[in-house]
């Protein structure tokens, strides 16, 4: 061998020397639940429509979003986002404006034209009838056709939107957006027959070759409570009044308006009511505004538009012009009890909003179905005792919202999709939560969250226009870019810079990272510098 | 309306990477084809902050060399883990030097570069020399001046993790006051290192008026790279001076090392800063301000200071010597 004085070895690179032996724990790449994702009912993927959306892809983003949810204009005005208070940047300054992004996703989406990704399967041929176009029935056939099959909706009303369109006024979700959605689910094959009211299930089912159905036949009749009222007073329902505005036949009101009720109901028709005319748009409550099943945000947009409230009151009985109304108390347990003490106020009519139950008519010739306090019982993939026939939104009960109709309509979907052949729907299991604890936020910029301008007052209280706008696109990527992805990797190569093994390989974009357990001494600096919890170290068997 | 300026990249540039940051303000360290001038399968203890830190330094060198740089090496943890005969971890040309004469190595490496070109070497090949604390602040410190003095063109890395820890963690002149040590035990009496004693260097490099002088840890590599870059710019004689946390001397579990660089920095008691010809140009301002005692808490080196009794005299100097870094190197936004 021919080797320099003095040298006996050949030179060598330290790579012979496999340091991944000294491990006791090794690292491991985790995809967590983001708990805005966990708290979404309609189970939208929101940490990856974010990531996304922050990179400026927006049409990426919305093609994510819509793969659970086909309404995101929609979802970005009139959902309650319960994402975002469960959001985990919520603990370091304020929550991500996740709604906001949405909506301005939706709207760009709708500006654009862009389109649903093809259906999934090709198609399996089997129709599926489906009563009722509001949030839930939509749903579900979207995700259906998704699946391969052909639903049929059938929809009482003249138009689809149930809700969306009957309840929801124009000033919080205008009908454009509404109408564009829905007919780019028409563009995507869902089949909408309007004004036709289905009568009896079985038989529709029968004569229409469906094989299965799902009811979304909503809450639409208005529950009413004995009043004693004289003959001149105006007493009138809150569905019926918004649906008389949304037919373009609103109804005379008054200068003195008085709505009974609490909820989201109560709160858009005095804030209609306003819109219509009425000088005095007061709302009577028998709880406190702490109480008040409404919607925080909503009840502060209402007094902002000269709305008034009378908490802690019942109405006793009503007459020409005035109704009498008797003070409550709240007892130890929270429970309104009344004190006795009256008061006369001014009205020259009275909107009852008290909530809502449903039609089930069609439903007389359906043996096997349980049905509870007006409320149709289902298992867990929304199937009712009738196998085959599948229910889900404000018919089932439970949370009254359009996102949560969305949602049953998914999962039904789903378990419809698995019961056409035979097997029985189980959703995948669920990763642990991304709580707050596991994230490093060392890592991540400050900056407070962007706010949505609203409509100024003159406007809001004359006319139907939206009150809260969108985002610029400055302000959605702003935004997006807020997020803290928690639990899943956004590729800020920190656990590949900060290893000092070099035992972390970097894969390229949208690619991710592998280990090198050849090397990888399990130090776990990696794991502990992952911004977002990407990381766990896990024990080896040794 | 609220309109926000759409500079706002998420993680800015706290993180390694950032996919939403335009090419040119990535890390080198982020690339996917980086130097690694310190490969994998070298010794160093688990988490080792002096691994990283040199992986850190060295491939932002290369990249500012074009990968024309030839490294001379001190003895110490970082020559011991990255070169047991015959392997070597470097992937350039690497000079094994003595205990204390690596910037006289350099220097010559220097000066034989600066004969070359004279007689036509075309390429342009740069110096730099990297050691430990001790082998910089106490036994190499005279030909270290002598190169400063000089301004000898090498760029002059040390390693600070407070102490000799390759041959066992005895006490150098930059090991903390109050840090416990095989030769600074804490006994009845004497509570580790003594208050008063000890130097830190990169002020005194700053005496020496060379070009360029700073300081910087392994939390925040982009304000490392950053000084590489910019001490590269320059010719003659330039000193960084890297904190890398050392589990195994410190006493703290090694998934902690860079939290521990981001504690000394945030607590003021290690100052970022940097320097031109003698003066501080830049300081890198705390973020989120944290009291000294959270550095020293986790680390075993410290432990005598918080049981059996708190040790509140001394908790308090070593505060007031934070307070006075953050004075002098104006490390909070009220102290500008
Ligand atoms: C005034 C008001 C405001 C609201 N605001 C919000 C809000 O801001 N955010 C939110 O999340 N939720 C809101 N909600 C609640 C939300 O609208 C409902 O929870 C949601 O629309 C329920 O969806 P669904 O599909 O179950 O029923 P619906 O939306 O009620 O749709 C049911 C549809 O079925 C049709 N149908 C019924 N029976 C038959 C039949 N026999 N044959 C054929 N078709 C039939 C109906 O015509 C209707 O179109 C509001 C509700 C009201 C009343
Ligand atoms: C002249 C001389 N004295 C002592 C030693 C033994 N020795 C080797 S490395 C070392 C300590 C190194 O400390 P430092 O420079 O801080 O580097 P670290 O190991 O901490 O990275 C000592 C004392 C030596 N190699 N040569
Ligand atoms: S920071 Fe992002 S991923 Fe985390 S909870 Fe909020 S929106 Fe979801
Ligand atoms: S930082 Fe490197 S050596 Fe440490 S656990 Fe992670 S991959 Fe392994
Ligand atoms: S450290 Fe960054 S790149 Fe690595 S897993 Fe976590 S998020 Fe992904
Ligand atoms: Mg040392």
């Amino acid at each position: 061998m021919d080797k320099p004085f003095a040298i006996t070895l050949d030179p060598g690179s330290s790579l012979a020397n496999r340091t991944g032996s000294w491990r006791t724990f090794r690292p491991v790449y985790v995809d967590r639940l983001p708990p805005c994702n966990a708290a979404c009912p309609a189970g939208e993927n929101i940490q990856g429509w974010l990531f996304h959306a922050e990179a400026g892809d927006y049409e990426k983003a919305w093609l994510t979003l819509v793969e659970n949810n086909p309404l995101p204009a929609i979802m970005g005005r009139v959902c309650y986002h319960p994402c975002e208070g469960a959001c985990n940047r919520g603990q370091l300054d304020e929550s991500v404006g996740i709604n906001a992004v949405e909506r301005f996703l939706g709207d760009e989406a709708n500006r654009r034209g862009w389109q649903f990704a093809p259906p999934l399967v090709s198609s399996s041929g089997k129709r599926v009838l489906i009563v009722g176009a509001g949030p839930a029935g939509l749903s579900c056939a979207y995700h259906l056709r998704r699946l391969g099959h052909q639903p049929v909706i059938m929809e009482a009303a003249r138009h689809a939107g149930g809700m969306m369109r009957y309840g929801i006024p124009q000033y919080r979700l205008p009908r454009a957006v509404l109408d564009a959605e829905i007919a780019r689910l028409i563009d995507f094959g869902i089949d909408i027959i309007t004004s036709a009211k289905v009568e009896d299930v079985e038989s529709t089912m029968r004569e229409g070759g469906f094989s299965a159905c799902f009811l979304g036949v909503g809450a639409h009749l208005a529950k009413r409570a004995y009043i004693p009222a004289g003959d001149a007073a105006r007493i009138l329902d809150a569905l019926t009044l918004l649906h008389d505005v949304e037919a373009g036949e609103p109804p005379l009101l008054g200068r003195r308006v008085i709505v009974y009720g609490g909820g989201n109901t109560a709160l858009d028709v005095a804030r209609t009511a306003k819109r219509l005319g009425a000088e005095e748009s007061i709302i009577v409550y028998r709880r406190t505004r702490e109480k008040m099943p409404a919607h925080a945000s909503e009840v502060e947009e209402a007094l902002q538009e000269g709305v008034a409230f009378k908490w802690l009151a019942t109405i006793k009985a009503a007459d020409e012009g005035e109704v009498m109304i008797e003070k409550m108390r709240l007892d130890e347990k929270g429970f309104p009890q009344p004190t006795g003490e009256l008061e006369r106020l001014p009205a020259d009519a009275v909107v009852l909003a008290l909530g809502q139950e449903s039609d089930l008519s069609l439903l007389d010739n359906v043996k096997d179905i349980e049905i509870i306090n007006g409320v149709i019982q289902v298992d867990d993939n929304k199937m009712t005792g009738r196998a085959g026939i599948f229910a889900g939104g404000d018919v089932i009960g439970g949370e009254k919202t359009v996102t949560a109709a969305i949602g049953h309509g998914k999962r039904a979907a789903r378990a419809i999709d698995a019961w056409l052949s035979g097997r029985t729907y189980a959703p995948p299991k669920k990763p642990e939560i991304a709580t707050f604890e596991r994230l490093n936020t060392w890592y991540y910029s400050d900056a407070p969250k962007t706010v949505r301008p609203t409509l100024d007052l003159v406007r809001r209280q004359s006319t139907f226009d939206e009150v809260v706008g969108g985002l610029t696109e400055d302000n959605a990527l702003y935004e997006a870019r807020r997020c803290l992805s928690c639990g899943n990797c956004f590729e800020c190569d920190n656990c590949y810079g900060v290893c000092p093994d070099n035992a972390v390989i970097k894969l390229g974009p949208g690619q991710r990272f592998r280990f090198n357990y050849d090397y990888c001494k399990g130090c776990g600096l990696c794991a502990a510098e992952c911004p977002c919890g990407a990381i766990v170290m896990v024990a080896e068997e040794i | 309306m609220h309109e926000q300026p759409i500079k706002f990249y998420q993680t800015g540039t706290f993180t390694v990477g950032n996919r939403l940051l335009p090419p040119e303000q990535r890390t080198v360290q982020s690339r996917i084809k980086r130097y690694n001038s310190l490969n994998s399968g070298h010794r160093a203890c688990q988490g080792c902050g002096e691994a990283l830190g040199a992986r850190y330094c060295v491939d932002a060198a290369m990249e500012a060399a074009n990968g024309r740089l030839i490294a001379a090496n001190a003895t110490g943890c970082l020559e011991v883990f990255s070169t047991p005969y015959p392997e070597t971890s470097w992937q350039l040309p690497w000079i094994h030097s003595l205990f204390g004469n690596t910037a006289a190595v350099a220097t010559g490496i220097a000066a034989a570069l600066k004969v070359k070109r004279a007689k036509g070497e075309r390429r342009h090949i740069r110096v730099i020399a990297q050691g430990g604390d001790g082998g910089t602040t106490d036994i190499g410190f005279a030909c270290l001046s002598g190169m400063f003095e000089r301004n000898d063109d090498v760029l002059y890395i040390c390693y600070d993790n407070g102490g000799y820890m390759n041959t066992g963690v005895q006490r150098s002149s930059a090991t903390p006051p109050a840090a416990r040590t095989a030769t600074t035990p804490s006994l009845e009496g004497a509570l580790g290192n003594a208050f008063g004693q000890g130097k830190f260097l990169p002020e005194i490099a700053l005496a020496h008026g060379i070009p360029f002088v700073a300081t910087a840890t392994v939390a925040d590599l982009h304000d490392l790279e950053a000084k590489v870059r910019r001490a590269m710019e320059f010719h003659g004689a330039r000193y960084l001076h890297v904190l890398v946390p050392c589990p195994l001397g410190w006493g703290f579990p090694s998934h902690e090392t860079i939290k521990m660089a981001r504690l000394a920095k945030e607590s003021g008691i290690f100052p970022v800063f940097a320097a031109e010809s003698g003066e501080v140009v830049a300081s890198a301002p705390i973020r989120r301000k944290v009291p000294v005692e959270d550095y020293l808490r986790p680390q075993k080196r410290f432990a005598h200071l918080f049981s059996p009794t708190l040790n509140l005299a001394a908790l308090a100097r070593l505060q007031e010597l934070a307070d006075r870094n953050i004075r002098k190197y104006r490390l909070l936004p009220e102290t500008l």
